[in-house]
């Protein structure tokens, strides 16, 4: 990035800003009520969860910053917040 | 090269053309509005060839500006006052992505209370924005200060937007003779805009990208170091322009019997003029009298203001502005010149000319007046004494 010259980077180079490290509050994905609604991932605003399989989703701990939407929209309220400790 | 009776407005509406912008957007508002409108003229008849857009706010029209510059566009706007703090959002962020934008800041009064009039308040109140700002003395400089604009943005080593200020009526409505700047003049002073990173889908890039606390200040850094080195390049565009057009309205900063006088006036823009004729004439009195015209504010000459003031007894700064709950802007940017320095001269401070009041030679006689008496401080001049009470 050119920090000299106005912040210019080249495309997706937003990867570079690990936002997970802004994070309070951990989503986990107990999957055991799941029935793959598909709520996390469409709401996630990070666009870090992802589908690995039916009624199977995982989440980028490297991006999430612990918003707690998917948890707040799951429909079978089975993704629980809990503190991080760091 | 011809010299034409013309309105100021108008005068920098053609300087604009023949520096061949590809986007124009603006929104009009008085006193800046005969500037846009005979653009979009311009551009409807075909005079000038660029894309024209209309909006629906100043704040539209400077974001048009912003996205079409970040496209390797050379753009331009105008705006002022209510229009013009409407913008300072975008503004900021023009000049945080070095952006070589051009705009004309028409400068008048503040609300509330609502009033259209002259004063310097506006573009004051954006000094911190990143944007370099030039005021203008007359018609001649405005118009000319517009090429120059171009040239000192678009400097690979400066990229950064420049905003020139000229007081709203007093020039911008004044009708003056003013030497026009032809097409091939104007090509042979400014040469194509070609931005070394712009936005092409044959290369992505991000512009204005996230940056956290381990990098932010970075950017601000080299937005600082860049305004310090533009100091040069304005100056040498100045000189640049008086080689080829031979004509020279100071770089940094110009000067009019400064080199023996014992008490200096000092301001931007067109007060410059009336102040000449009164140092003409106590000049001829045989008082020694002298005015130092900040051409350039943001980047501020310390240098140069020192080297022009560093034998004056007496400086009145007089400006058409104030930072309330402290007073005269200009008046501590003078002072702070002087810190540190062996000699300090008196320096007195005048807020004068705000919503329109008029200026007259009696107002600076006052000011001189003033300053013979007075302690350095801020006062108001030219108030109506009938209206505070008497005092």
């Amino acid at each position: 990035m050119r920090l000299d010259l106005g912040a210019i980077a080249k495309a997706g180079s937003s990867k570079a800003n690990q936002t997970g490290s802004w994070r309070n509050y951990k989503p986990i994905f107990h999957q055991v009520k799941c029935i793959g609604c598909g709520l996390c991932k469409i709401y996630c605003p990070e666009g870090c969860v992802t589908m690995i399989e039916k009624k199977k989703y995982t989440v980028d701990y490297t991006y999430c910053k612990g918003c707690g939407i998917c948890a707040e929209e799951c429909s079978s309220s089975d993704i629980e917040m809990i503190v991080e400790e760091k | 090269m011809s010299t034409t009776f013309i309105e100021g407005s108008i005068a920098v509406a053609k300087t604009v053309g023949v520096c061949r912008p590809h986007v124009i957007s603006a929104y009009p508002i008085t006193p800046q509005t005969h500037i846009v409108e005979h653009l979009s003229e311009l551009v409807a008849d075909g005079e000038v060839k660029a894309e024209y857009v209309n909006v629906e706010s100043e704040h539209s029209a400077a974001s048009v500006v912003l996205g079409s510059s970040a496209t390797g566009a050379r753009t331009y706007t105008a705006t002022t006052s209510q229009g013009f703090l409407l913008m300072i959002e975008v503004l900021f962020n023009i000049a945080g992505m070095r952006l070589p934008v051009v705009m004309t800041c028409v400068n008048r009064a503040v609300s509330a209370p609502i009033n259209i009039w002259n004063d310097q308040q506006d573009s004051m109140t954006a000094r911190d924005s990143g944007w370099i700002q030039l005021y203008a003395e007359d018609n001649q400089e405005a118009s000319d200060m517009h090429l120059q604009a171009f040239k000192i943005a678009e400097n690979k080593d400066i990229m950064l937007p420049v905003m020139i200020c000229m007081d709203g009526f007093v020039l911008t409505h004044s009708f003056d003779p003013v030497e026009l700047i032809s097409q091939e003049q104007a090509d042979k002073f400014l040469p194509p805009f070609k931005p070394e990173y712009y936005l092409t889908p044959k290369n992505p890039l991000t512009f204005g990208a996230m940056v956290g606390p381990d990098g932010y200040m970075e950017t601000r850094y080299f937005i600082e170091k860049t305004m310090h080195a533009s100091l040069q390049v304005i100056s040498n565009v100045a000189t640049d322009f008086h080689n080829q057009f031979g004509r020279f309205q100071g770089g940094l900063i110009d000067t009019y019997k400064v080199e023996d006088a014992s008490l200096v006036l000092v301001a931007m823009g067109s007060i410059i003029g009336t102040i000449k004729d009164i140092v003409d004439e106590l000049r001829a009195k045989g008082q020694k009298v002298g005015v130092l015209k900040v051409r350039s504010y943001r980047p501020f000459p310390k240098d140069e203001i020192y080297k022009a003031l560093s034998h004056v007894k007496e400086i009145a700064v007089v400006e058409k502005a104030v930072s309330l709950g402290y007073g005269g802007i200009l008046v501590n940017e003078i002072k702070s010149v002087f810190y540190g320095k062996p000699k300090t001269p008196k320096i007195n401070g005048f807020i004068l000319g705000l919503g329109g009041r008029d200026i007259t030679a009696d107002t600076i006689h006052q000011v001189i007046k003033e300053t013979a008496k007075a302690a350095s401080e801020e006062k108001f001049v030219g108030l109506n004494e009938a209206l505070i009470g008497g005092k």
